[in-house]
């Protein structure tokens, strides 16, 4: 019997690792106002999921191309005069609605929708966790590497080409980090919860950051402690992991946010 | 040779012609004002010097490890994001605290490199953006109308501060302005923009031009005035003469 053999432990280091990638790539997304981009693109990704099961591929490479292929689109389309919010909504929900019915049309297989909807992090095995941290590697190294130049285009994209900084070239780079951060946190969260273990962790750091940096570091913290106190709390009161998850999140919030009042009033 | 130049600068933005055949340079040290009315493309033209619009005709040269500072219109920084004074200098290049301090005094700002950015009155905000200009030691400096939002002694204050700079540095100085009292007394040369080149030389030359009376000239005196006492500035980018002057070019 090794470590890695309880279902808790496999499961603890999952949502430990998408939460570290999770965070700082949070973070940028508040900054730049993409909030709804992490959520249609997430959303998207279930029509990747039904593909991959249709092509008996794997559920992962099915989710990212998706992902990637929605976020591809939507960053090309994006200030080219449409209505963002708008074609996003469009967009995400139809790539939702479709992916639903494809699902459907499955045959042989009875498939657990609610696994990708709400994540079956409790299932994680040893191949999966492969994935999750391989990804989450990926991003983390991507992010590290390209950190100053997103940040300056982030603040302002004349101030970037300025430094010799291609904005667009950064945005891919988010685009990138930001489908696979959605591939590997299905098994997580699931595909309508994604959206919030990147936003809420990110807004939760901010009253106590004063560097972009120790925001994300924090964000981390919070992310992962939220992660292992959701994964105890399901365990104890049997309730569905992924959105429990989550749960404990927002009340980091809530109390964030309630301290920062505390603290101006 | 010129430290940039453009050679038939044309920027079309939607088949909106924004700039044509403009022929630009500037020399090192020199301090160039461009003025001209909203939307005659002052700030494309800037843009397009620092690569951030790609010309539709014509083309950007510039000298060879040529180094620009660059000063933007605004910074809105969201206020989900943290950034103290010190770690937005750091963007995208890390500098030694000694260079953030040393960029800081040249820039006339005595703040702690600890501050939020979002608790800088306005004046100082624009001090931290040129002191962050001023570390990459640019041969040209760029300003996009740098004193927006500043009252007018502190846009006076900001443009005292540029002649320091330059006489510091050495650096050459574009700027794009609208406040044409203060800019002009500190320019060697002055562009004056619509479009296209209308008119350009010594700021009194330019003032006197009849191209630029045409733009900004209202009652009397005009533009000179203007330039010799600050008290007299007439805002009112009359468009009639504005269409009447750009029919009388062509």
């Amino acid at each position: 019997m090794t470590f890695l053999d309880s279902f808790l432990i496999r499961a603890a280091l999952a949502g430990v690792g998408v939460a570290l990638a999770a965070a700082p790539l949070g973070c940028l997304i508040v900054w730049r106002r993409m909030a709804y981009f992490g959520d249609a693109t997430a959303h998207a990704s279930i029509l990747g999921v039904a593909l991959a099961l249709a092509l008996n591929t794997s559920v992962f490479g099915g989710a990212l191309v998706v992902a990637l292929l929605m976020a591809a689109t939507v960053s090309t389309l994006s200030g080219r005069g449409y209505a963002m919010d708008t074609l996003l909504g469009v967009m995400a929900h139809s790539a939702l609605a479709i992916g639903l019915v494809a699902v459907s049309f499955l045959q042989g297989v009875r498939i657990d929708l609610m696994a990708y909807l709400f994540g079956d992090i409790l299932a994680v095995g040893r191949v999966d966790l492969v994935v999750i941290w391989g990804g989450v590697a990926v991003v983390l190294g991507l992010l590290w590497w390209r950190w100053s130049a997103i940040l300056t285009a982030t603040l302002s994209p004349d101030l970037a080409y300025a430094a010799g900084i291609d904005p667009k070239r950064e945005q891919l780079a988010l685009t990138v980090a930001l489908a696979l951060v959605v591939a590997v946190a299905i098994k997580v969260v699931g595909v309508l919860l994604i959206a919030a273990l990147l936003l809420i962790p990110a807004a939760a750091a901010r009253p106590f950051a004063a560097t972009p940096e120790r925001m994300a570091l924090i964000a981390a913290g919070i992310g992962a402690g939220s992660a292992l106190a959701g994964l105890q709390l399901s365990y104890l009161f049997d309730t569905p992991t992924g959105p429990t998850i989550v749960c404990v999140a927002a009340a980091v919030f809530l109390m964030a946010s309630i301290v920062t009042m505390g603290r101006r009033g | 040779m010129s430290l940039i130049e453009t050679r038939g600068l044309g920027v079309r933005f939607g088949g909106h012609t924004v700039l044509s055949h403009v022929d630009f340079a500037i020399d090192r040290g020199e301090i160039v004002t461009i003025v001209g009315p909203n939307g005659s493309g002052k700030s494309t033209l800037l843009r397009a010097i620092i690569g951030a619009v790609s010309p539709t005709s014509g083309q950007v040269i510039a000298a060879p490890g040529l180094k620009v500072g660059y000063v933007p219109q605004k910074l809105h920084i969201d206020p989900t994001l943290p950034l103290t004074v010190e770690r937005f200098l750091n963007l995208p290049r890390r500098v030694s605290r000694d260079a953030a301090r040393d960029a800081l005094r040249h820039a006339g700002l005595d703040a702690r490199l600890s501050h939020q950015m979002a608790d800088l009155s306005g004046g100082q905000f624009q001090r931290v953006l040129l002191a962050r200009a001023l570390l990459t030691n640019p041969d040209l400096l760029i300003l996009d109308e740098a004193t927006q939002g500043l009252d007018q002694p502190g846009s006076a204050a900001f443009y005292r501060q540029i002649e320091t700079v330059r006489q510091d540095i050495g650096c050459a100085v574009l700027m794009v302005s609208h406040e044409l009292h203060v800019v002009m007394a500190a320019s060697d040369r002055v562009i004056c923009l619509n479009g296209h080149i209308c008119c350009e030389g010594a700021p009194e030359h330019v003032a006197q031009a009849e191209e630029y009376r045409a733009l900004f000239g209202s009652g009397t005196g005009g533009a000179l005035a203007l330039y010799r006492h600050d008290h007299d500035h007439g805002h009112d980018h009359d468009h009639h003469h504005h269409h009447d002057h750009h029919g009388a070019a062509e």
